[in-house]
Formats: C-alpha cells, sequence, structure tokens
C-alpha cells in the first residue's frame, strides 16, 4: 500500500535578516491511511511548519512531500488551493468560523470552491452538521454557540467535502478538559471509522490520544512509533540526548 | 464558484455593515445624482431654446441693413424684388418695424408690449393664427390702415376678451384692433410671447421711420447655405460691399446656440463626474480597510481551496455591488431632484422649462458607477487575493 502522506528529506528554510532559521531539517516520514497520528513538539520544534507543509499552505525548500502519491512541491498556488479543497479537512485552534455565516453556511464553504452545486452542498452541509449533533441549529451564528460546539462545527467543515486527511491543529487549544476531551473522543471516532487523522499538538497528554506519535525537536523527528511504546512520552531532552548519543 | 455565488455573498457583505456602505457610496450617490441633474437640466435647456426657435421658425433669415445715411439704400420694394429674383430659394418676406412708443389703451400705458410693423405674410412666417377678426392684408400695407392685431395677452387684460373692434394707440398714432392672435404661451403672461401687437408695415414707416430688417422665409431648410449666398449676392449688388448688411439664419443661431448648452453642460457635467471619480477613491479606501479586517476570512478561505480568483472576484464583485447600489441610489436622487429643479424653475421664472433626465445618461451613470467599483475594487481585490494564507490565519 501506498503512503498517503510522504515526506522525504523535507527541509525548509526561512530567511530572517541576515541569517537563515531551519524549521524543518531533513524530515522523513509515511503516514498510511486510517491511521490517527500525533505530530508533538514544543513551540519552535518544527511542528506549525510540518503542519503548514502537509496542509499545502506552504511548500518545501528542500525534499518531495507526496500527497496521495502526487508531489506537491511541484505546484502553483491554483493547483495547491485545489489540493486542499479536494484532500483536506483543516481543523484549527480557533474555530475559524466566518462570523457574519450561519453554520450550515460555514459548513458549505469547501464544497462551494469546489464547485457542488448549491442544493446539493445545502443538503450534505446539513448532514454533516446533523453528524456532530448540531443538525437542529444550522441557522446559528458561529457566535451564539459555546467554544465546543463550535469545533464541532469546524470538524463538520472539515469532513463535508470527503477529504482523504483531518488536519487538527491544536483543536483542543482552546477548551476545557471536558470539552476537550469530547472533541478528542470525535477525532477518534473519526478514525475508527476509517478517516486518516493527523493532530498537531504540543501535548504529550492529548498525543497519547493518537494510535501513532511522531515527536519533533529542533526540526528534526526524534521518535516516531506507536503511542503506547514507553518511549513516547518520555521528555524530548533525554531522548534527543539518547538518540544523538548513538548515531 | 459561480458570480451569482459571488454576488450573493457581496450583498450578504453589504447588508451587515449598512452604515458603512451608505458612506462608502456617498460620493457614488453625489456624482451620479449631479451628473444626471445637469444633463437634464441641460436637455430641457436645449428643448426649451429649440421650442422657441421653432416659434420663430428656423427657416428664417433676418436681413439687417445698416447705414441709412449711405447714398445706396434698400427700402421695403427693394426686399420685395430681391426676394423675388431668388424666388427658387427664398418664399416669403417681411419688413419689420420696431416701434418704439408705448402701448395706450385709454389712460393706461401698457411699457411690457412689443409692437412691430410687418407685412401680411408676418403672421404666416412666424407661425402665428387669429383667433377672432381678421389678420393684416395686402390692402393694409397699400392704404397704410390704421389697424392692428394683438396678442391674447393684451386682449385678456385689457379689453376682456373682446379686443376685436376697440381702438388703442401705439407711439401716438390711435389704431383700431382687427383681430385677435391665438395663444402662443403655455400661460398668458406680462412681457411674454403673448403680449405683442403687429401693424402694418407702411403704417409704421410713418410713426418710426424706414425699415431696417427684414424676415425672409427659405423654400427648403437644406439649402441655407444658397439661400444666404443668394440673397447675399443680391444685396451686394446694391450696396457694392458687405459693410451695409447682415444676413443671420435663425437655424444656425439655433445651432449656435446648442453647441454653447451642450458644452456648458459638459463642463458642469464633468466637474460633477469629479465626485465619481473622488467616491471610487473612497471605495478603493474602504475595501483595502476591509481586507485588512478581513485577513482572517481570506485565509480561513484559502484554507478551505479558494483559488486567488474567487477571492478577487469576491471583492471585486463586493466593490461593483456597493458602487452599483450607490449609483443606483444616486439615479433614484437624481430624477427625485429634476423634478424638484423642474418646480422650482417653473415657480422662480415663470418660464416652462422641463429638466429632463434622459434614459442615456442614466444608463451611462450607471455603467460609470459599476466601473469605478470594479476599476477602485481591483487593488484591494488584488492585495487579498496575494495574501499568504499561513499568515492570513495567524492574523489577529
Amino acid at each position: 500500500m501506498n503512503p498517503l502522506i510522504e515526506f522525504q528529506q523535507v527541509c525548509k528554510y526561512y530567511p530572517m535578516g541576515d541569517s537563515t532559521v531551519v524549521a524543518a531539517d531533513h524530515i522523513t516520514f509515511q503516514i498510511f491511511q486510517g491511521e490517527f497520528v500525533a505530530i508533538v513538539g514544543s513551540s519552535g520544534s518544527g511542528k506549525s511548519t510540518c503542519m503548514n507543509i502537509i496542509g499545502c499552505l506552504d511548500v518545501p525548500s528542500e525534499g518531495t512531500y507526496l500527497l496521495n502519491g502526487q508531489d506537491v512541491g511541484q505546484m502553483n498556488k491554483n493547483q495547491l488551493a485545489e489540493v486542499r479543497n479536494r484532500f483536506l479537512g483543516f481543523i484549527f485552534q480557533q474555530y475559524n468560523l466566518l462570523p457574519k455565516l450561519n453554520l450550515v453556511e460555514n459548513v458549505e464553504i469547501p464544497l462551494m470552491y469546489a464547485g457542488v452545486s448549491k442544493k446539493e452542498r445545502r443538503e450534505r452541509a446539513r448532514k454533516a452538521l446533523e453528524d456532530v449533533g448540531l443538525g437542529d441549529k444550522w441557522r446559528h451564528r458561529p457566535m451564539e454557540l459555546s467554544g465546543g460546539q463550535q469545533q464541532r462545527v469546524s470538524i463538520a467543515r472539515a469532513l463535508v467535502g470527503h477529504p482523504a486527511v483531518i488536519l487538527a491543529d491544536e483543536p483542543t487549544g482552546a477548551l476545557d478538559s471536558r470539552t476537550g476531551r469530547e472533541v478528542l473522543g470525535m477525532l477518534q471516532d473519526l478514525h475508527s471509522q476509517g478517516h486518516t487523522v493527523v493532530l498537531i499538538t504540543h501535548d504529550n497528554s492529548i498525543a497519547v490520544q493518537a494510535q501513532r506519535i511522531i515527536r519533533l525537536e529542533d526540526g528534526q523527528v526524534i521518535y516516531d512509533g506507536p503511542s503506547d511504546a514507553p518511549g513516547a512520552v518520555v521528555s524530548p531532552q533525554i531522548m534527543g540526548a539518547e538518540r544523538r548519543a548513538r548515531p | 464558484m459561480k458570480l451569482t455565488e459571488s454576488l450573493q455573498l457581496a450583498l450578504k457583505n453589504i447588508v451587515s455593515s449598512k452604515v458603512r456602505t451608505l458612506l462608502t457610496m456617498l460620493g457614488i450617490i453625489i456624482g451620479v445624482a449631479a451628473v444626471i441633474v445637469i444633463v437634464g437640466l441641460g436637455n430641457g435647456l436645449e428643448t426649451y431654446v429649440t421650442d422657441s426657435f421653432a416659434s420663430m421658425g428656423t427657416n428664417t433669415l433676418t436681413v439687417s441693413v445698416m447705414s441709412r445715411g449711405s447714398t445706396r439704400s434698400l427700402d421695403a420694394e427693394d426686399m420685395y424684388e430681391i426676394v423675388a429674383e431668388n424666388n427658387q430659394f427664398l418664399d416669403l418676406c417681411s419688413p419689420t418695424v420696431p416701434m418704439m412708443g408705448y402701448v395706450k389703451i385709454g389712460s393706461e400705458t401698457v411699457s411690457t408690449t412689443s409692437s412691430t410693423g410687418v407685412s401680411e405674410d408676418y403672421l404666416e412666417i412666424a407661425g402665428m393664427t387669429v383667433a377672432s377678426g381678421r389678420g393684416l392684408q395686402y390692402s393694409d400695407m397699400i392704404t397704410r390702415s390704421k389697424v392692428c392685431v394683438i396678442g391674447a395677452y393684451l386682449n385678456q387684460a385689457y379689453f376682456g376678451g373682446n379686443g376685436v373692434g376697440q381702438t388703442l394707440r401705439v407711439g401716438g398714432q390711435s389704431l383700431e384692433v382687427v383681430g385677435v392672435l391665438a395663444q402662443k404661451g403655455d400661460t398668458l403672461e406680462e412681457g411674454g410671447s403673448d403680449d405683442c401687437l403687429y401693424l402694418p408695415y407702411t403704417t409704421a414707416e410713418r410713426i418710426s421711420g424706414a425699415a431696417s430688417s427684414y424676415t425672409v422665409t427659405m423654400r427648403d431648410e437644406n439649402y441655407i447655405d444658397e439661400s444666404i449666398a443668394s440673397l447675399e449676392a443680391s444685396l451686394y449688388k446694391i450696396f457694392a460691399s458687405d459693410d451695409y448688411y447682415t444676413v443671420t439664419s435663425m437655424a444656425e443661431m439655433l445651432e449656435t446656440m446648442t453647441s454653447m448648452i451642450n458644452i456648458l453642460v459638459g463642463v458642469l457635467a464633468g466637474i460633477a463626474a469629479i465626485s465619481l471619480v473622488v467616491g471610487g477613491i473612497g471605495i478603493m479606501n474602504i475595501m483595502l480597510v476591509s481586507v485588512t479586517e478581513r485577513t482572517r476570512e481570506i485565509g480561513v478561505r484559502k484554507s478551505l481551496g479558494a483559488k486567488e480568483r474567487y477571492i478577487m472576484q469576491q471583492f471585486v464583485i463586493e466593490a461593483a455591488t456597493t458602487s452599483a447600489l450607490g449609483g443606483i441610489i444616486g439615479i433614484l436622487i437624481g430624477d427625485g431632484l429634476s423634478a424638484v429643479a423642474t418646480a422650482v424653475i417653473s415657480q422662480i421664472s415663470e418660464e416652462a422649462l422641463t429638466v429632463t433626465p434622459t434614459l442615456g445618461a442614466v444608463l451611462l451613470a450607471f455603467g460609470i458607477s459599476v466601473g469605478i467599483g470594479i476599476l477602485f475594487g481591483y487593488l484591494p481585490a488584488k492585495k487579498a487575493a496575494r495574501l499568504n494564507p499561513i499568515d492570513a490565519l495567524h492574523y489577529d
């Protein structure tokens, strides 16, 4: 089986004044269809860069990123927009719902850009809202909802286009622990339904909910394995030190 | 994503911030309304001038003879001969002798009435008809009859509608009213086109001196230049110089007047159109602010798969819709103001000048306002479309 997401020696450099910041340093991993992967790291570890590249919001400076076998690095802006639309469902920390639109209008945005007819996308958006338990609130504005409910709307929006990958960027970051657990539960449900979920977080206790953990530090992968393995949540400094000690 | 959907999105955004949109549109509203009123005013003015010329007859030529001191002279007989000579171009002829004295009716002096000595053909030349009594006749000219026809105003105001058979005095000469003219103007008013009096030119010449100007009609208005040339050639033969006479054509005067009005209206409309440009800049300014405010929205839309051209389309259409809406409001206000202006003008000047906005001006104003929206919406839209989605998503 071909991997859905494949990073081959991906590097990302940002010019910062005279010097260059290395945000991703030869990162290589593969994610297969149906996996639930958490990409973990502290701030500055390169996880945001990773998420931007996986999400096709950015392209690697060096190396190759294959999404479903396609080389994203070679694409132009329009092609990237199309890939985001068709293959990726985003869930953001701040939900990023559009405040002037009601829930169903928010959820149908990806379908609008995919060129789905108005009638069909209304139906699909209503269905997606029902799936996250907000079917009766479709006329409401996002601001009339609690944080947890808003995040559920954004999950509905991520799912409505049947994307290949659900990309969740700190999805519980703005929520209290109880609603955070609820949202994580939903991600686990999605995984058990066969969706591929990539979770980006700095929080180990969240990361362990995933099936597999990729831990980043200073732009490098320092752990890639099952979340229940002994090394998965060990302090990254120790892990890093150990790994670097044995080249 | 279809255009109609972009339009719906744009309308939604416009409706959600009414006050701001209204202020944004204000420049366009004022500009469009001003252009429509000014063009309408110009149209009204042109119609008014054309109508007043038409009532005098655009197929008439006016011959003025100067310098009576010259040995070479021209009297009414000569003029009739000239017209007869050139009868392939010229038709009717009437001397016009303006009377200096006031009209006196009983003990009252009427200072506003214009009294003119004319021939029996003049009423036809000027397109006037007799309402009661008779017009001037050839026999009146030969016998220097002491008769006159009067306008509807004099008849109504001084003779209670029964002027025929009454007498009045002009420049000391007692005249019998033999006819009353049909009403010409919309209203009977002092000094208006119905406040007039015509007497035989032969009678008038005895009081005011020989005729120095003549009104001649052309057979065909399409041969203005030829008619003038033949008339001038004959006059030149008599005077042996072109310093002593002038020939003016009503049609040419009308043309000159009309082109002057058009230039005036063009300049005024141009000044009003500056407001449209200012309005466009206002729209651009607000759209730029709007792009900054909605940076996050743009980021979200991009992350969900919006291509640059969709973002671009959304903002351009929003600007164009705002501007077009301003245009429509401006057109309505302009039409309203035109009606008000018509009412005010008729109140102040008692002249019937109708401010009529043309369909062309309305369509042009609408087109220009949409165009301005697109033109000035382009830059902000480009800025929005070019935003980097990552930066846009993290913008606060």
